[in-house]
């Protein structure tokens, strides 16, 4: 196996001018999905025979829900590469992509929340996958507070890194949560096994949300990372070049 | 790989397997305080705490909903496919409240063994059908138990 595509992605040149090209067809892709998606689902879907119209707010409740635990994966895989493979391009991702997560996840926690109040009777339960998601957004801060506390790039960069990684263990509890132990929360709609329990003209919307949410995420962490590239390269001269023909 | 490299990636891996098996051993010790709630066989069996506020969970009886005619006092039972047990409550219950439907209901087990409830969820299950479909599946439902089929349960 070559591995001269792998070590290409970390160089941060490469990176800008691939990311640059692609980034107006990510941006028109994920906006088109996200206006389709919230126009099929909050008109056009059917209502549900218990929640009626408040069982909408699934097409936003679980595609952040759905990201937050992605980009926590996410975090994990470039905490690995950096630590393994010491790219710099993966600990631009990891710090990049910790706030975008923690905001999935704050975003997740509060839309259950609203739900939860007319369907279940209670804003908050102390059950297993409400609190492991609560544990999720306080990796979150973790990981970015660590990376703030720490001054110096590199051993922020590993500590980041290391505590990404340890936290992955939370993912399949949040996951796995609601069949291991008895919950407040329902257990999954969806897997991979069976049919789904809830008809096409509802699942499709979602679909559509789901997919524009990880289009919207790719894209916000590129605009970042690529912020995040030239402040770290500043000294580089391809950096150089770019900012005196945009001034 | 480079030697050095692999080194580093085996030591990420056992620490991460290393973090897991301690979180599950955590896990599995606290498995009975993880749960939400106490299932009716749990309660039924003495498994449960007697001077303490627990919660129970469970499919609410059909035709076992009683209202007092004078006050909110509700009873109703409530089962997990082997046993039962009642709840009586005094208060408006959620929208989602039906019979048929999951509930977990926080409150004391009195000396009949009845638990006495201060709040009551409703539990959502992971079904979602416009109410055409609902309507339709009744009605089907309704027609085989007419016919004299078997109708099936929960």
């Amino acid at each position: 196996m070559s591995w001269t595509f792998f070590h290409k992605l970390g160089s941060p040149k490469w990176f800008y001018e691939i990311s640059g090209k692609l980034l107006p067809w990510l941006a028109l892709a994920s906006v088109l999905l996200l206006a389709i998606g919230v126009v099929w689902g909050l008109f056009y879907a059917p209502e549900d025979y218990q929640q009626g119209n408040s069982f909408r707010i699934i097409y936003i409740h679980v595609p952040a829900a759905i990201l937050a635990q992605s980009c926590y994966m996410m975090l994990a895989v470039a905490g690995i590469v950096g630590l393994v493979w010491r790219m710099k391009l993966a600990d631009v991702a990891l710090q990049c992509a910790a706030p975008i997560g923690a905001w999935m996840t704050f975003v997740a926690l509060i839309t259950g929340s609203i739900w939860g109040k007319p369907t279940w009777g209670t804003y908050w339960e102390w059950d297993a996958r409400l609190t492991s998601m609560l544990i999720l957004l306080f990796l979150y801060f973790g990981i970015i507070a660590l990376r703030m506390a720490i001054s110096n790039r590199d051993t922020a960069a590993k500590a980041t890194a290391v505590m990404a990684i340890v936290g992955v263990v939370n993912i399949p509890i949040i996951k796995y949560s609601v069949d291991w132990w008895n919950t407040l929360h329902q257990p999954a709609t969806f897997t991979m096994t069976e049919k789904p329990a809830m008809p096409p003209e509802m699942w499709l919307p979602l679909l559509v949300m789901v997919i524009a949410f990880y289009g919207l995420f790719a894209l916000n962490l590129l605009l970042r990372m690529r912020l995040e590239v030239l402040r770290r390269e500043y000294k580089a001269r391809w950096v150089r070049e770019i900012l005196e023909k945009s001034s | 790989m480079h030697p050095l490299r692999r080194k580093r990636l085996i030591l990420i891996l056992l620490v991460i397997i290393g973090v897991g098996a301690a979180v599950a051993l955590a896990l599995s010790a606290l498995q009975q305080n993880i749960n939400l709630f106490y299932t009716p066989s749990q309660i039924v069996a003495g498994e449960v705490p007697g001077d303490a506020r627990i919660r129970a969970g469970g499919m609410v009886v059909e035709g076992s909903l009683t209202r007092a005619k004078d006050s909110l006092d509700v009873h109703f039972d409530v089962t997990d496919g082997t046993h039962v047990v009642t709840i009586a409550y005094s208060g408006i219950l959620p929208d989602l409240f039906r019979e048929g439907q999951g509930i977990v209901a926080l409150g004391r087990l009195d000396a009949e063994g009845v638990l006495q409830a201060d709040e009551v969820l409703a539990k959502h299950d992971e079904e979602y059908m416009p109410p055409e479909v609902a309507k339709a599946m009744n009605d089907a439902k309704a027609k085989k138990a007419a016919d004299g089929a078997p109708a099936s349960n929960y």
